[in-house]
């Protein structure tokens, strides 16, 4: 591998290559990469939304035959949950803010030529692939996709006659979940390798821009989760198909024993949520990091507190791997460690606290550009308090026992983890696609595409609360003849209703996004006034970034309206400012 | 409160070509250093990965199960006496760890005598004789540990047979894995050496190679004390 690394950097260091295969499918460029992550991510997106639809339109009229499925059994909605929740957090909540923008944007940002080990890069991608296409294969097989959830809670999963898709279809979706920590893992160590061994002179770390703090930090977590992920899988699949007992134990299905015995359940939870809230936290921090980038980009002020930006990232990412056990107050732990799991979990809401109040100072006093990125920072924000708010709620034991299993766990964690990660994605898109593309995106739909959403995500997810707290459960297919959900199912409707609508406008925003590609306005190399590195280079930025020159950096990244300076912004490699006394 | 100043400093085209090393490319120190990090985080997901399986062996060992014949919890983690030939594997596998770190420091030295004085002959081909003796010990140590597995299953121990014997197969299947991506290492740097690739890409191999084949070799050395002493 490294041979081939060395032999890749010196191809880089030359002329660009020119056939399509090697320009466009195997590319070794950083750029090409992130766009292919974030195209897979865009494909990702509209299959797990599609399969969301499904599920809402199931909800309110549970007799009606579904495109592509007629009836729809109890079972089948549940495939649809499994395969809507998989897809979504790993194609798409992880794929497109650290693999799209990060693998296009932080090379750039830092001052380097490309990712540290280009080949890796490129299998990290291709790796990435093949996990998506194996987990659509799922849909494809005898028994069809699996029924265990997003979480492929044990024993449900790990035996293969537990029901229909726990066959083949559940193999192939263990085998595309590993596939994808491998992937993760390859993009994690470049990210991190390119940010402390590659920046430009002058780039030191308090430096950098948040948009990078949050990349890195990110793939410490992947660094760290993934592996534990990968492992909860490598026994799931040998309980599976070789006869272990890791996770099962002594059950019987329709009345027979299934050779397994002493296995535990809880084991599986443990390995698969030590991952998965560290998970919340990849989908989210790059998000952070390109709205904070935002919301100082168009208030023209320095973000507020960047020590304090970057330490409370850090923060996130190190208490985030402390309290994976508030997914299991049901699992009839101690009181003991959930009340720790508890505080750890309440700890958490000091940096994101920090975070919150640090936006909203940036925003005060600022001269505010209400453009569209800006649109979707600000609608980041509110989405990121509206949802986060209801954390402590279910981190309390006491409440969580009685919220786990209904709507407002769903509510929860779409508003804070799902629909702000993807307005982080919007916002980053919009802001962007002039550097990818060299075209302006259209300003009049990007504000549709805004409004729709933001209105339409709030109309989906507030209800949802309420459906919680009265006590309507999830995961249940059919609620339409249970008494006493019968007043709550107009509700239900309203939230379809409001899911038609939302899911309508983001077909603005692919018109918008292909449209402007080949029509949009031509752009400037700095249409936003922005001053990190990326703004300093050609538009599209050529094979090796910078044209064959490295910047030197003389100044932080939000340098904005400086007393003195001929403009009301400085790049990040223009003279150096200096403190006035 | 900041004030702008005009004091400018020009882009330096020198930290883009790299000092003393072809154009575009950084040079052997940058390289070396930058390979050493990438396998130093490359390795964190591998001690995740082992970190993890420890967890459920120590978890696992203490989980009883229902008897459904005296309806009682009972202990299934019955102990398994492990093959010896483990323990010669792991004399084979620290010995091509030495011979590894032979390698390492001699292709090294010459790296190191090329890159400070260009036009220096290399003459490294003595190097060749350590990398395919690792290799060869590499491989036989993966052979002796699939005749270990030979020697469990001839004693009824299978992969389903207790969740011993499970961790096992498991512990030291994912080593061996793990162990082969390290011949294959070895290999590559083999086939740089065929393929006349430079010096300084060939050591940049080996060491990396090296440090992961040492890493290998104290990972199995926890593995075995794991199976041994903690069961």
């Amino acid at each position: 591998m490294a041979s081939h690394e060395f032999a890749a950097q010196a191809a880089h260091a030359h002329d660009a290559p020119q056939g399509f295969i090697r320009k466009w499918v195997f590319s070794l460029d950083h750029k090409v990469i992130g766009l292919q992550y974030y195209f897979l991510a865009l494909a990702a997106v509209f299959v797990g939304m599609f399969l969301s639809l499904l599920m809402r339109i199931h909800l309110i009229w549970p007799t009606a035959a579904l495109p592509l499925l007629g009836d729809i059994r109890p079972e089948t909605y549940l495939t649809l949950v499994t395969m809507h929740g998989t897809i979504m957090v790993f194609f798409v909540l992880t794929t497109a803010p650290q693999g799209g923008f990060g693998n296009y944007f932080l090379p750039i940002q830092i001052g380097a030529p490309d990712m540290a080990f280009p080949v890796l890069n490129m299998l990290s991608f291709w790796t990435t692939f093949l996990a998506f296409i194996v987990m659509i294969a799922a849909f494809f097989v005898a028994g069809g996709a699996p029924l265990h959830g997003w979480t492929g809670y044990a024993p449900l999963s790990a035996i293969q006659s537990a029901g229909p898709g726990e066959g083949l279809g559940a193999d192939l979706w263990i085998i595309s979940i590993a596939l994808f920590c491998i992937g993760a893992l390859m993009g994690a160590l470049n990210f991190i390798t390119t940010t402390l061994d590659m920046r430009a002179k002058g780039m030191t770390m308090m430096r950098m821009p948040l948009t990078c703090w949050a990349w890195f930090v990110t793939a410490i977590l992947g660094l760290l989760a993934f592996g534990v992920l990968l492992s909860g899988g490598i026994l799931l699949l040998m309980d599976r198909n070789l006869g272990t007992s890791f996770f099962v134990p002594l059950v019987t299905i329709n009345g027979q024993l299934t050779g397994h015995k002493g296995g535990s359940p809880l084991l599986w939870q443990h390995l698969f949520w030590f991952f998965g809230h560290p998970e919340v936290y990849i989908a989210i921090l790059p998000a952070m990091g390109m709205c904070s980038q935002l919301l100082s980009v168009f208030s023209r002020k320095p973000i507020f507190g960047y020590k304090a930006m970057v330490y409370a990232i850090l923060s996130i990412g190190f208490l985030g791997f402390m309290v994976w056990g508030h997914h299991m107050f049901m699992s009839g732990m101690s009181p003991y460690t959930a009340f720790a799991f508890s505080i750890m979990t309440m700890a958490i809401g000091v940096p994101s606290a920090i975070k919150t109040f640090n936006w909203l100072g940036t925003l005060v006093r600022g001269r505010i550009r209400f453009a569209s990125p800006m649109l979707f920072a600000i609608g980041f924000v509110s989405l990121f308090v509206t949802g986060g708010i209801s954390g402590p709620f279910l981190a309390q034991p006491v409440l969580d026992i009685q919220l786990h299993d209904t709507y407002f766990v769903p509510a929860h964690f779409h508003l804070i983890m799902g629909v702000a990660s993807i307005f982080g994605i919007f916002a980053a898109t919009y802001y962007w696609f002039p550097k990818m593309f060299g075209r302006m995106m259209n300003e009049s739909m990007a504000r549709w595409h805004f409004w729709f959403s933001f209105i339409g995500t709030y109309a989906i997810f507030m209800p949802m609360h309420y459906l919680g707290m009265a006590g309507m459960p999830r995961r249940y297919s059919q609620m339409t003849e249970v008494g006493y959900l019968l007043d709550l199912i107009p509700l239900q409707k309203f939230i379809t209703y409001a899911a038609f609508i939302t899911i309508a406008g983001q077909l603005i925003f692919v018109v918008n996004l292909f449209w402007s590609m080949f029509k949009g306005k031509k752009a400037s190399d700095n249409p936003w006034e922005a001053t990190t590195l990326e703004w300093t280079t050609a538009t599209p930025p050529p094979h090796d970034n910078f044209g064959g020159r490295t910047p030197v950096v003389h100044n932080g990244p939000y340098e904005y309206s400086v007393p003195g300076a001929p403009r009301d912004y400085v790049m990040q490699n223009d003279p150096e400012i200096k403190a006035a006394h | 409160m900041a004030s702008f100043s005009t004091t400018a400093t020009v882009d330096d085209p020198r930290i883009s070509l790299g000092v003393g090393s072809s154009p575009g490319l950084p040079d052997y120190a940058t390289r070396l250093r930058r390979a050493r990090l990438g396998l130093l985080v490359a390795l964190t997901p591998v001690l995740m990965l082992f970190v993890s399986f420890s967890s459920a062996y120590i978890v696992r060992q203490g989980l009883p199960t229902l008897d459904p014949r005296t309806n009682a919890l009972v202990r299934d983690w019955i102990p398994v006496t492990l093959p010896k030939l483990l323990l010669i594997n792991t004399g084979v596998l620290i010995l091509s760890s030495v011979f590894m770190e032979l390698a390492r420091r001699q292709i090294k030295v010459l790296a190191t005598r090329v890159a400070t004085a260009p036009g220096v002959s290399a003459g490294d081909q003595t190097s060749i004789p350590w990398l395919s003796m690792t290799i060869v010990l590499g491989v036989t140590f993966l052979f002796g540990q699939w005749t270990a597995w030979r020697q469990l299953a001839a004693n009824g121990f299978y992969v389903a047979t207790t969740p011993s014997s499970s961790f096992i197969y498991l512990l030291t299947g994912t080593h061996a894995i793990h162990l082969m991506g390290g011949v294959l290492g070895l290999f590559a740097a083999g086939i740089a050496s065929l393929l006349h690739r430079s010096l300084a890409t060939r050591s940049i191999v080996v060491d990396v190679t090296a440090w992961y084949w040492h890493f290998m070799a104290g990972l199995w050395i926890y593995i075995l004390c794991l199976l041994e002493f903690a069961s």
